[in-house]
């Protein structure tokens, strides 16, 4: 019996010294989990002395966690607020990874191919066009049919980056959406269903005729919905996808902190519900080697991990874009 | 009250004086103080967290109906009703389908037959909730949508309750699906109740000249009201609290209608979906605050329940009537 115990101690104490690997905690946002996983797991390949761990436990726990620092590094859909972002200790970066776009699913009679602008989708989402034959819509589908039935409004229960990205970008389209409604991860839809997670609202959507509701592009190209082409401040109908958003990108302006919304930017071909996530990391890091390996790891994400985003169905950051983070990777002291 | 031997009475007011009977006595008495100290601490938790929202809307919290997380103002009417509508519904349809079953296992079925269908009964009490949500979300809400509820609009629809468009998502769909979560409980507790029953009171209602359903109903249920009833609270305990499987049929949206057919929303499934994304310090003790409410709601339904424990006479009391 003891030599049991002995051996089992030894053998404790053997497999912790082996693992002495360095562990750097994140938590955060879920939108980006599945690049940051593919990442992590490459990394670890490149510089096996280090491991990270990313809880997806949504971007308002990754705010307290960062701002408690019980995590080393945190993830965001959306930009902290000037009110949270005041509660840091030291100054706190907004480094940009990757961006993603949502997109507007429907549920018609043979999946025609729809053309929408932002006041019309402001206008079906505020419940003021219920129907989808309304001239509003036909107006901009000259080849499709419409029936006559009601529009029935899906959105997110939870609160998500997926929302903040759509009601920015209604805002910044419908001053009446803007005055009644506002954005954030969670609002006070006027009209319409809640469904939980990306899941929830395409799985409503899907299964009710006559259904609208605002997903996740990469969620809609792998469950093969279909979606709205929406006219940009150019006056361009564009669809969806990887180069549509890089586009987008480039031409939003960015400031220097790095807290932009870049809903309905300019740019010909640039899609205008398109959104990018961050991490949220100290400018002073207080443990030397952690903040090294930490730092190591941005400036491998930005030259390599990019690379991984487009096959993700993620749109990585344009070059200038990129350049302008690793110089903010810099300042990071440690 | 027998009179008790005096070396007998002696041996039981001595106090224990071997440790293995005194670390018993203490270690009991710590397990009972653990599960008071966790519901005091849970409450306390809950109220320190909603300090900042019960300052900022006092008693209009509970009968305002506006949830608005981006002007940071909150109600939680919406919540409450949807909880008891759902509870209630749940109740409605899984106590008689429970005591039914119960019924048929104590008194009608063959010997054969009740072990097999108390195994089935009790694997419906193993299957998550989630796994519910999901069978709710793809077989049971599009049933109802093209079937049930156009029935109900088509018969029943001089009544408020079933008018209004149908969307699948509703409030009676969320009772379906928690009655049919609750069913086990309430058949179990009630079978046993029921098995309890001496079968004196059976032989003397036959005795009497009673049929068999007579029998049933004049010496079973009158004796095992009250353990029905208590069946039913446990039942009710967990219908208000359920989350996952509510959350994905109710259709999310806190709003007050007097239609079943409408979207509701339920305490515990706002809670689930706002929770991590609670950004702002308003929202999260608002959260917290829907927290304590449901909290005291579960409370106030239990306390409702023993009250009217008391009012229901049987039980044992050996009154026939």
């Amino acid at each position: 019996m003891k030599k049991i115990i002995l051996s089992s101690l030894l053998g404790l104490f053997a497999v912790t010294a082996a693992s002495a690997q360095m562990l750097i905690n994140g938590a955060g946002a879920t939108f980006p989990y599945p690049i940051y996983a593919k990442w992590f797991n490459e990394y670890a390949k490149v510089d096996p002395s280090v491991r990270f761990n990313y809880q997806s436990i949504g971007s308002g726990g990754g705010q307290k966690q960062i701002l408690a620092e019980t995590v080393d590094f945190g993830a965001s859909d959306g930009p902290m607020s000037d009110e949270n972002l005041a509660k840091a200790p030291r100054k706190l970066l907004h480094i940009p990874t990757v961006a993603g776009a949502d997109v507007i699913s429907y549920n018609l009679p043979g999946s025609p191919k729809l053309q929408l602008d932002g006041p019309t989708a402001a206008a079906i989402f505020l419940g003021t066009i219920r129907k989808w034959n309304d001239p509003a819509i036909t107006g901009q589908n000259p080849g499709v049919t419409l029936p006559d039935q009601d529009i029935l409004v899906v959105h997110r229960s939870d609160g998500s980056g997926t929302t903040y990205i759509f009601t920015d970008y209604l805002s910044s389209v419908s001053p009446d959406w803007k005055a009644k409604v506002g954005k954030g991860t969670s609002v006070n839809w006027p009209v319409g269903l809640g469904g939980k997670g990306n899941e929830g609202v395409s799985g409503q959507v899907k299964q009710s005729p006559g259904a609208i509701g605002y997903i996740e592009l990469a969620y809609a190209k792998q469950n093969q919905l279909p979606y709205a082409a929406m006219k940009n401040s150019s006056g361009n109908y564009i669809e969806a996808s990887i180069a549509s958003v890089t586009a987008a990108l480039a031409t939003a302006q960015i400031p220097d902190d790095f807290r932009f919304s870049m809903v309905n930017p300019p740019g010909a071909d640039a899609y205008p519900i398109s959104g990018t996530t961050w991490l949220l990391v100290y400018q002073e890091q207080k443990d030397h080697e952690k903040g090294q390996k930490l730092v190591e790891f941005l400036k491998w994400a930005y030259k390599e991990g990019e690379k991984m985003a487009a096959k993700l169905d993620y749109a990585p950051l344009p070059d200038s874009v990129q350049a302008r983070v690793l110089a903010r990777i810099d300042e990071i002291k440690f | 009250m027998s009179t008790v031997p005096p070396a007998l009475a002696a041996a039981q007011f001595a106090p224990p004086r071997r440790w293995p009977d005194i670390s018993f006595r203490w270690l009991a008495f710590l397990a009972a103080c653990t599960i008071v100290a966790l519901i005091v601490l849970v409450g306390w938790e809950l109220y320190h967290g909603a300090q900042l929202a019960v300052k900022k809307f006092g008693f209009s919290f509970l009968g305002s109906s506006i949830w608005d997380p981006v002007a940071d103002k909150y109600g939680a009417w919406p919540f409450i009703y949807g909880t008891l509508m759902t509870s209630l519904i749940a109740l409605l349809l899984a106590v008689p389908l429970g005591v039914g079953t119960a019924l048929f296992l104590t008194e009608v079925a063959p010997l054969r037959l009740r072990q097999p269908v108390i195994m089935i009964v009790e694997m419906l009490a193993a299957v998550p909730s989630v796994i519910f949500g999901l069978w709710g979300i793809f077989v049971l809400i599009p049933w109802l949508r093209d079937n049930l509820f156009v029935w109900l609009k088509h018969g029943l629809g001089f009544l408020p309750l079933f008018q209004g468009p149908i969307y699948g998502v509703s409030v009676l769909a969320a009772g379906i699906i928690v009655a049919i979560m609750i069913l086990p409980i309430i058949t179990s507790v009630s079978r046993e109740i029921l098995r309890s029953v001496p079968n004196l009171q059976r032989e003397a209602a036959y005795a009497l000249g009673a049929t068999h359903w007579e029998v049933i109903r004049i010496a079973v249920l009158s004796y095992a009201r009250r353990g029905v009833f208590g069946a039913a609270v446990l039942g009710l305990g967990r219908a208000l609290g359920e989350t996952m499987a509510v959350t994905m049929v109710i259709g999310n949206r806190p709003e007050v209608s007097s239609s079943l057919f409408a979207p509701g929303y339920t305490l515990a499934s706002v809670i689930a979906n706002e929770f991590t994304e609670a950004t702002t310090d308003v929202y999260l003790a608002a959260l917290f605050e829907l927290g304590l409410v449901l909290l005291a709601v579960t409370i106030l339904v239990n306390v409702i329940a023993q009250l009217m424990l008391r009012t229901l006479a049987g039980g044992g009391t050996g009154k026939v009537n």
